[in-house]
């Protein structure tokens, strides 16, 4: 079937087989890399993008899904060459290490702050339930989160 | 240090790529000439924890769509290897004869796309015949049922077979005023990386090019020219980004060994990314111990015999795993006290589960977790408090080595110096004083305070690192290191080693590791070794360059080389009191451009192991009612000896702390009694979230080591083994007044609650 999904900004209409799910659309199809795959079970959010402004696990929805909507991957955050305020407290924060969950936990993050601009800790810490991190304990996320809330 | 880099809070080079493209993992390889083409593999796992393979029936799958070939361990003529730790066991790369645990490969399926290889595995159809299924550790050393014949018995390694002295039993407390045993689940846990294990191999002009995710690119390549008895030079293995290892991704898997062997056979490069549920059986466990202590002392609190029986769970092969208990548990058995008597028994077991690897802490964990426990036993018994019992008996501080009585050195300590800082900071006092006042008013909320006073090893393999630091023409820096990042922020501070040296700025440095054409020698990235041996190789290649450029530099000058200085702030070299008429780094190499350039590599050899330490307070609430518990405080003082970058310091300590408190409060790999895994993906598998973890309160403590120039010690993984005690603890403090003396990990709802109930 044909799909026609505008990602970061350019129109891509692919053929894809009903089955193919958004997170494969977006690897295999447009050769984004910076979407990652850590589980099968929709509980890592290492997938997790931006559809329509909301983020959302790509691999939780179908390509055909996405149809006629608009994805933000993280490739498609940095304007000018000048990194998203998430992605800059993340980096100002040590908010990552081997990176493997680190674009979905960004994305995640940027749709938490959208819902809640002011979140206390608590509330960072129960919407980042769905995003999995092996390597910082969450310590530097949440700071980082909060600290992108309060720019 | 005044006007160092070094000990600053830098931030990490890395991280604008991480951020806005996303690491280049294996699956990421898209562009990769070499693997135009390439065939995707599969691997058909059994589903059955023990049996003999009757027959293996691919015909249908090799009708499925988009299959390429199918491949089982008769097909490639596979001879069976022998395990590294116990050479009687011997199996073969893809099952052959019997299987030994579910998730073990069987066959490997080679499709034109990814997505058909999971259906067409589905119709590899095995015919098994059962055997008795092995899980359970203590059941597996007396069951006349062998999971390797050859071996004569499921026990693998046992200390006594290598001359450790046996356990004498009671007969060693018989001095004691007060005895108290205990037996303690150390549980087997998932490593869990983000991303999972995958590789791409592909033949370029005889040679294997091999893509891996893993922590120790050398060994892999070794691993590889073994197993396809290939000649030295044979193999190139290059580590892509690699999304967290934890102790897993050190050693090559079969399914790593086997895929340049496939690639040949076909014709046809190949790519292979294992699934998360494949992965939750088919990738490395950890811990997995049965400890039984006995600890025993005096009324007034000095404890003056331990012992302990570690059995092991092994699992399904004899990894190192398998060897964690004699050669890192034991030693470290007698902690941060001064015990007169230590004995230790080590006892590794086959089990019909994913085989046992190293995981963060890899057998320290479990040596803290028993002492600890014990103390906290011996201190209830005797109805006195458990940082009090712990000062008496802790090791005072040293700065010249100090022997224990089972016979570990440790370098430099200072463990009561960690515990004040941490009870100052965690204002134990007060917190003692509100647990009072909750178990006065009956409060269904329960305080529980949870101490660990801890001391571990890094890196005691001496047989050195490589570091080589190349200026190239333009001035540009290229370290080389045999360590391999993958998390650890090795490009940042290993820039920082070698700039604080050459004067060269941060960003004219670039960090290569992991490809084994341009790193031929190197230790991986593992037990906290990196800083103290590849960081201590890199500042030594850098100082070594120094004086080599000095050189250089007073010929270019026609001067003497005497007189040259160098100028770290200027990065050049000029005759003492001329400084207007310089050479630069980029002067140097642009001289030497015809004449090998200027390159300085070093191996750098420790004096030894380094031993950090430290002390962790956590403050858990539990609900009485409910068994459920939270974590609401962990306060942690880990001294790592001197500090590189405090940032990265503080990132390992929070990521340590955060998988100790994991491995204590929830996370288990569980089995049925038929083996079949019961955890197998991640919405069975307890893996922490943000949720369940409160912010961590970090102390810093710097006591250096004499053992490497940097006075560093490892930290990678000092925060799992520091907490994971200190957490346990904690639940089991809020509830001894209620009788409950000890509740195993993972602390959960109804491990609690049960043991609440049985205590009334």
């Amino acid at each position: 079937m044909k799909v026609s999904i505008t990602v970061n900004g350019t129109r891509q209409e692919k053929d894809v087989e009903p089955r193919t799910l958004l997170v494969h659309f977006l690897r295999d199809r447009l050769q984004l890399t910076g979407t990652n795959i850590g589980c099968d079970t929709s509980s890592c959010g290492a997938c997790t993008i931006h559809l329509d402004g909301e983020a959302v696990k790509s691999c939780t929805m179908l390509a055909a899904q996405a149809d006629g909507g608009k994805v933000t991957t993280i490739e498609g955050l940095s304007k000018d060459g000048v990194m998203h305020p998430m992605q800059q407290a993340f980096m100002e924060n040590h908010g990552l290490q081997c990176g493997y969950c680190t674009p979905g936990m960004v994305m995640a993050s940027i749709g938490l702050l959208k819902e809640n601009p002011n979140p206390t800790e608590e509330e960072v810490r129960l919407g980042l339930e769905g995003n999995l991190c092996r390597c910082t304990g969450y310590h530097n996320i949440v700071k980082s989160v909060l600290a992108a809330a309060k720019k | 240090m005044a006007g160092s880099i070094l000990g600053n809070r830098v931030l990490r080079k890395e991280d604008p790529k991480f951020l806005t493209t996303g690491g280049v993992y294996v699956d990421d390889l898209r562009d990769e000439p070499l693997l135009v083409g390439a065939v995707h593999a599969t691997f058909v796992r059994s589903t059955v924890a023990h049996a003999n393979i009757t027959s293996i029936d691919v015909s249908e799958a090799l009708t499925m769509p988009g299959v390429v070939a199918i491949y089982t361990a008769q097909d490639l003529g596979l001879q069976p290897v022998e395990a590294s730790f116990n050479p009687m066991a011997k199996r073969t790369l893809l099952a052959s004869g019997k299987v030994r645990y579910v998730g073990e490969p069987l066959a490997i399926v080679l499709t034109e796309l990814a997505n058909q290889g999971e259906d067409a595995a589905e119709r590899v159809i095995v015919d098994y015949d059962a055997l008795e299924i092995l899980i359970d550790v203590e059941q597996a050393m007396t069951s006349s049922t062998l999971i390797y014949e050859e071996v004569g018995s499921n026990v693998v390694f046992e200390s006594t077979a290598i001359g450790m002295p046996d356990n004498t039993g009671d007969a060693l407390f018989a001095d004691c005023e007060v005895v108290v045993k205990g037996r303690f689940v150390n549980q087997r846990v998932a490593p869990c990386p983000l991303e999972v294990r995958g590789a791409a191999a592909a033949w370029d002009n005889g040679r294997l090019v091999q893509w891996l995710s893993t922590q120790h690119a050398q060994g892999a390549r070794d691993a590889i020219l073994k197993v396809n008895a290939l000649e030295a030079g044979q193999v190139r293995v290059i580590t892509p980004d690699v999304g967290g290892g934890f102790g897993a991704k050190i050693d090559a898997y079969p399914e790593d060994l086997l895929l340049g062997r496939i690639a040949k056979q076909v014709g046809k490069p190949v790519r292979w990314t294992e699934t998360r549920s494949e992965s939750m059986v088919a990738l490395g466990h950890g811990r997995g111990q049965i400890q039984y202590i006995t600890i025993g002392g005096t009324r007034t609190g000095k404890v003056t015999a331990y012992q302990l029986h570690a059995l092991q769970d092994s699992g399904a092969w004899v990894d190192i795993g398998a060897i964690l208990a004699p050669y890192m548990t034991r030693p470290m058995a007698s902690g941060v006290y001064d015990i007169p008597v230590i004995e230790v028994r080590t006892t590794s077991v086959a089990t019909n589960t994913t085989p046992m690897v190293a995981y963060r802490g890899a057998g320290r964990p479990e040596a803290t977790a028993a002492i600890e426990r014990a103390m906290d036993l011996f201190a209830l018994k005797l109805g006195k408090d458990p940082a009090e019992v712990r000062r008496i008996n802790l090791i005072p501080k040293f700065l010249e080595p100090f022997t224990t009585s089972i016979g570990q050195t440790y370098d430099v300590g200072d463990f009561e110096g960690a515990l004040d800082k941490v009870l100052e900071a965690s204002n134990y006092a007060q917190l003692r004083k509100d647990q009072a006042a909750r178990r006065a008013s009956g409060n269904t909320k329960q305080l529980g305070i949870g101490i660990s006073v801890y001391v571990e090893i890094t890196a005691g393999n001496s047989k050195g690192e490589f570091g080589k630091v190349e200026i190239l023409p333009n001035g540009r820096a290229i370290v080389y290191t045999g360590t391999s990042p993958h998390g650890q922020g090795h490009v940042t501070a290993w820039s920082m080693l070698a700039s604080d040296e050459t004067g060269i700025a941060m960003d004219m440095i670039d960090v290569v590791w992991g490809d084994t054409d341009l790193v031929p020698t190197g230790g991986g990235t593992m037990g906290s070794r990196s800083l103290q041996q590849g960081g201590a190789a890199v500042h030594q290649a850098s100082k070594e360059l120094v004086e080599q450029a000095r050189k250089h530099a007073a010929r270019l000058l026609e001067a003497n080389e005497d007189d040259v200085v160098f100028d770290k702030f200027t990065a050049a070299f000029h005759v003492a009191g001329t400084p207007a008429v310089a050479k630069t780094w980029a002067d140097i190499s642009s001289a030497l451009a015809t004449d090998g350039g200027l390159v300085q590599e070093s191996n750098f050899v420790s004096n030894g192991a380094t031993f950090p330490f430290g002390a962790h307070v956590s403050v858990v609430e539990v609900d009485t009612e409910t068994g459920k518990v939270t974590l609401i405080r962990h306060v942690a003082c880990d001294d790592a000896g001197r500090v590189i970058n405090p940032l990265i310091l503080d990132g390992q300590i929070h990521g340590g702390i955060g998988q100790g408190a994991a491995q204590a409060l929830l996370e288990e790999v569980r089995y049925d009694t038929d083996g079949n895994p019961i955890t197998s993906n991640f919405a069975d598998y307890a893996f922490i979230s943000a949720a369940e973890l409160p912010s961590f309160e970090v102390i810093h403590m710097e006591t250096p080591t004499p053992r490497n120039p940097l006075g560093a010690k490892g930290i990678g993984e000092s925060g799992t083994i520091g907490s994971t005690p200190a957490v346990q603890s904690a639940v089991i403090d809020a509830l001894t007044h209620l009788g409950v003396r000890h509740i195993d990990m993972p602390a959960t709802p109804e491990r609690v609650w049960s043991a609440i109930q049985s205590a009334n």
